[in-house]
C-alpha cells in the first residue's frame, strides 16, 4: 500500500459567527475572527490517498488527474471566495479549520479513482492544520 | 453523532543543551552523543506539534478552545524552555538526559494533565507531539499508544 500526497492552495475570507448567539457571545467565543467583514488566510491543504501501484503505470493514481479533481471540486469553489457567504457548506457550518477539512473530505469521497482517500489535512497557516480521517466520534 | 478531527498547534522555542549521561564514563558519553557531548553545550531553534483528537462542536466548529490551549502552552512550555539550558531545568538536571526523545516525554506528560481543563466534551485526546529539532531531525510521540514509562516522569 503506497500513500500519496498532493498539495493545493487557496486563499479565501472567512469568519467566525454563530446566529444563535449574541453578538457579545460571538465576540466572546471568537474574539477578532467575528468581524462580519471577514478575514483571510493562504490555505495549503494536502490529500493523501492510498492505494496499490498499477503495475502498467507505476502509478497510485495519476497525479495529473489528482490535480484536476483538486482543483474542480475545491480549489475553483474556494480559492478567491468567501467561504461563509460563497460556499453552500459554510452557509450554515462555521468555517473553522476543523470543518474546512471534514467539507473537503466530503467533497473529495468517492471522486478518486483507484484509490482510497487517506487524509484530508488543511493548514490555516504554518502553524495551525487540522487533520481529517474520516472518522466519526 | 460528528466528525472526529485532529487540530495541531505549532509552537517554537530556542534552547540550549548537552547529551551527556552521568552513569556512563566520559569516553563513553563522547563516543555515544559525538558533538553533542560538548561540554559547554549547543543549542537548537525547536518547533513542537501538539495535536489533539475530538468530535467538532456543532456550535462553534472547534475541537479545542485554541485561545486557552495556547495560553496553556506560552505558560507551561514556551515560557519554561525558551532562551534557557534545558539541562538546569529540573527534570534534565539528574539522570534524564535532555534528548528531544525525553523532551517529548515530558512536554507529552505536561499537556495530558492539562487535557481535562481543556475538553469541554470529555472526548478530547491528546494523540501526538511532534518535535523538529533541526529542519531535518525530528521526532513523533504517538500520544494514543499504551506507554513505555518515560525517562521523563521517572
Amino acid at each position: 500500500m503506497i500513500y500519496l500526497t498532493r498539495k493545493a492552495e487557496f486563499s479565501s475570507a472567512h469568519f467566525y459567527f454563530n446566529p444563535l448567539w449574541t453578538p457579545d457571545q460571538n465576540l466572546a467565543a471568537f474574539g477578532k475572527c467575528a468581524n462580519p467583514n471577514g478575514h483571510g488566510h493562504n490555505y495549503t491543504l494536502e490529500v493523501t490517498v492510498a492505494g496499490e501501484v498499477d503495475p502498467a503505470t507505476g502509478f497510485v493514481v495519476d497525479l495529473k488527474l489528482l490535480k484536476d479533481i483538486l482543483e474542480r471540486e475545491v480549489v475553483s469553489v474556494y480559492d478567491h471566495h468567501h467561504l461563509n457567504h460563497e460556499v453552500p457548506e459554510f452557509a450554515a457550518t462555521n468555517p473553522t479549520t476543523e470543518n474546512i477539512a471534514v467539507a473537503i473530505w466530503t467533497r473529495l469521497d468517492g471522486k478518486i479513482p483507484n484509490a482510497r482517500l487517506h487524509r484530508v489535512r488543511v493548514y490555516e497557516m504554518a502553524d495551525l492544520f487540522a487533520d481529517f480521517y474520516g472518522e466519526t466520534a | 453523532m460528528s466528525a472526529l478531527v485532529q487540530f495541531t498547534r505549532r509552537y517554537r522555542f530556542s534552547a540550549s543543551h548537552r547529551l551527556h549521561a552521568p552513569g556512563m564514563s566520559n569516553e563513553q558519553n563522547a563516543e555515544v552523543y559525538g558533538k553533542c557531548n560538548n561540554r559547554f553545550g549547543h543549542g537548537h531553534n525547536y518547533a513542537v506539534e501538539i495535536t489533539v483528537a475530538g468530535p467538532v462542536d456543532a456550535e462553534t466548529g472547534f475541537v479545542v478552545d485554541m485561545v486557552q490551549m495556547d495560553a496553556f502552552a506560552r505558560r507551561e512550555i514556551v515560557d519554561r524552555f525558551d532562551e534557557t539550558h534545558l539541562n538546569a531545568d529540573p527534570v534534565f538536571m539528574g539522570d534524564c538526559v535532555p534528548s528531544t526523545e525525553n523532551l517529548a516525554y515530558e512536554i507529552e506528560r505536561v499537556f495530558k494533565a492539562e487535557m481535562p481543563k481543556l475538553d469541554a466534551t470529555g472526548r478530547l485526546r491528546l494523540t501526538r507531539v511532534r518535535i523538529e529539532e533541526t529542519g531535518n531531525n525530528s521526532f513523533e510521540l504517538m500520544c494514543d499508544e499504551p506507554q513505555k514509562q518515560s525517562r521523563a516522569a521517572l
